[in-house]
């Protein structure tokens, strides 16, 4: 689905934010990409919907180089939900917020309202239609510019940073959400600093450090590699530390706990052991 | 006398149908780390805008009862006065930033509150060292990463040396360690002296550093009590509000009929309580 070839990116000055990077992505794939700040995570989604054009190297969408399309043609494929909503939405009201992008995609006036009224209830937006996004708060607002995305429904969904600002309930019913679009065959990928939510939802993790991949594989083997989780800044789940500080006392515990359920059983089974 | 004290004190913002604050009662005295939490939209960002006169000074609309910040009356007081006492750290850290360099950033606020230049590059140089700004210096502030940015916002902040900290959720864009490590900043500053009042969802990164945990719910207060008594009230997942995943393996065990002897906040209290019951 996407195919990034050795890209270089600069931004003007001195700023070195990609040195090198390659990466597949296959369609129906959920993909998360994390790493320290500064590391090119936005500079490299950013590259997959045409926002940025690589300095140096190639990015394929479908086999296609796009560096023979244009802005337009790769928004219809790949969608980007912005990590700040207020670079994203400029409008007075939430419907038409959504229904703008709509219809500069080609979608008739009727089609585009429908499309929205339909995304909106699907992220309990329904309420907000007629409200300025800027009366809505900072976890609002981000709903509002992912619903803006999710309504053109393209086929691969990059978010920047979308559990920012989100309750427990919301970032739920966002994997849910990202999950039926998975299965209706939408590629997706995020990039994040919240382990919990990458490992609750995505096999696949990349990590990034200074402008380069420095791991790329099963999200599980990743996130127990120590040299890993060093390099790009993450911080294991209280769950993992938990356990990895009792199997100092106790050597039956396993090193591969990440679920809240698992680590309760194991302590059922220490107390229950006296 | 209490620092921050909200006496029944209600806001509805200009076109919104229904109040974003309704009847707030709360009092924080000096010295204190409040956190603040609740959904998505519950009222916490406004609350910490009536603090610094954001509200109403700012963001317009219908008032009703008293914000009073160290025996000042924000009705009456002016943004400017305001945040020289509380120095606030926005959502959004690019909404916040407005000069060409980190150093003129840093610079920005005391200047405007009349310090002293010499006394501006002391503390310019002490928060550079303190936040590791030391490469950022000349960079332009849209130049950096958002969680460079926030780092940024919060020094720029810091520079006014203001008494009460009222952070939005400062580390949202940060990197697990960078988080860290800007917790650790604010959990010092708190035990020299500093009151704090900070948003935020994820529990599990300010629950030890935290006396205290307010509650709100639809434009409320709907619970306010110590780390340990709040996470493990039944609220939190009625409401939907995350608790620490330690926090989550005490409720668990306890609704299966074991009950560890204190409440962990954290993966390696956990282990410690777990291990001392074990052995005991």
């Amino acid at each position: 689905m996407i195919k990034i070839e050795d890209i270089h990116f600069k931004y003007e000055g001195v700023y070195t934010a990609l040195r090198g990077v390659s990466i597949q992505i296959d369609q129906g794939e959920r993909v998360a990409i994390v790493g320290t700040n500064g590391a090119g995570k936005t500079t490299l989604v950013k590259h997959m919907n045409g926002l940025l054009r690589p300095q140096r190297g190639h990015v394929f969408l479908k086999d296609r180089d796009t560096k023979h399309m244009s802005v337009a043609e790769i928004a219809r494929t790949v969608g980007l939900v912005f990590q700040s909503p207020d670079h994203q939405l400029f409008l007075d009201s939430v419907e038409k917020e959504v229904v703008f992008g709509l219809r500069n995609l080609g979608y008739s006036a009727k089609e585009a309202e429908e499309r929205c009224h339909n995304t909106l209830s699907r992220l309990g937006l329904e309420g907000f239609a007629d409200r300025s996004p800027f009366t809505l708060s900072g976890g609002e607002r981000k709903r509002v510019a992912l619903a803006s995305v999710l309504a053109t429904e393209p086929k691969v969904l990059a978010l920047d940073e979308p559990t920012i600002g989100q309750d427990a309930k919301q970032k739920k019913l966002l994997a849910e959400l990202l999950s039926e679009m998975n299965d209706a065959g939408c590629t997706v990928v995020v990039v994040t600093h919240d382990i919990e939510f990458v490992v609750e939802f995505f096999p696949r993790t990349v990590a990034m450090s200074g402008g380069l991949i420095v791991g790329d594989g099963k999200t599980e083997s990743l996130l127990s590699n120590e040299a890993i989780i060093d390099l790009s800044s993450l911080s294991a789940p209280q769950t993992t530390l938990a356990a990895s500080a009792l199997r100092k006392k106790f050597p039956e515990v396993s090193n591969r706990i990440t679920s809240v359920s698992d680590l309760e059983e194991i302590i059922v089974r220490l107390v229950g052991g006296l | 006398m209490p620092l921050i004290e909200f006496a029944d004190f209600s806001f509805k913002y200009v076109g919104a149908d229904s109040l974003a604050l309704k009847r707030i009662n709360l009092t924080i005295n000096e010295g204190e780390y409040v956190v603040i939490t609740g959904p998505s939209g519950c009222g916490k960002t406004t609350l910490c805008r009536a603090i610094n006169g954001l509200v109403p000074h700012f963001h317009r609309g219908y008032i009703g009862g008293n914000v009073i910040i160290d025996g000042i009356n924000t009705r009456t007081s002016s943004v400017a006065n305001l945040s020289s006492i509380a120095g606030m750290v926005f959502q959004n850290p690019s909404n916040q930033l407005v000069t060409l360099n980190v150093e003129r950033e840093l610079a920005f606020g005391p200047e405007n509150l009349g310090v002293d230049p010499a006394e501006i590059t002391n503390r310019i140089n002490e928060i550079v060292e303190l936040l590791f700004l030391e490469n950022l210096l000349e960079k332009h502030p849209h130049e950096m990463s958002g969680g460079e940015q926030q780092r940024v916002a919060l020094a720029a902040t810091l520079a006014m040396k203001p008494q009460i900290l009222v952070a939005d959720e400062p580390t949202s864009n940060l990197d697990p360690k960078n988080a860290e490590h800007i917790l650790e900043i604010i959990s010092s500053l708190n035990k020299r002296g500093m009151t704090v009042v900070l948003i935020e969802h994820r529990l599990d990164l300010v629950a030890q550093d935290a006396t205290r945990i307010v509650l709100m719910n639809a434009g409320r207060i709907v619970a306010d009590g110590k780390p340990r008594e709040i996470l493990v009230d039944d609220i939190c997942q009625e409401i939907g509000v995350g608790i620490p995943k330690a926090t989550q393996v005490y409720k668990g065990l306890k609704k299966r009929g074991i009950q560890l002897p204190s409440v962990p906040l954290s993966g390696e209290e956990l282990a410690y309580i777990v291990q001392e019951a074990v052995l005991k």
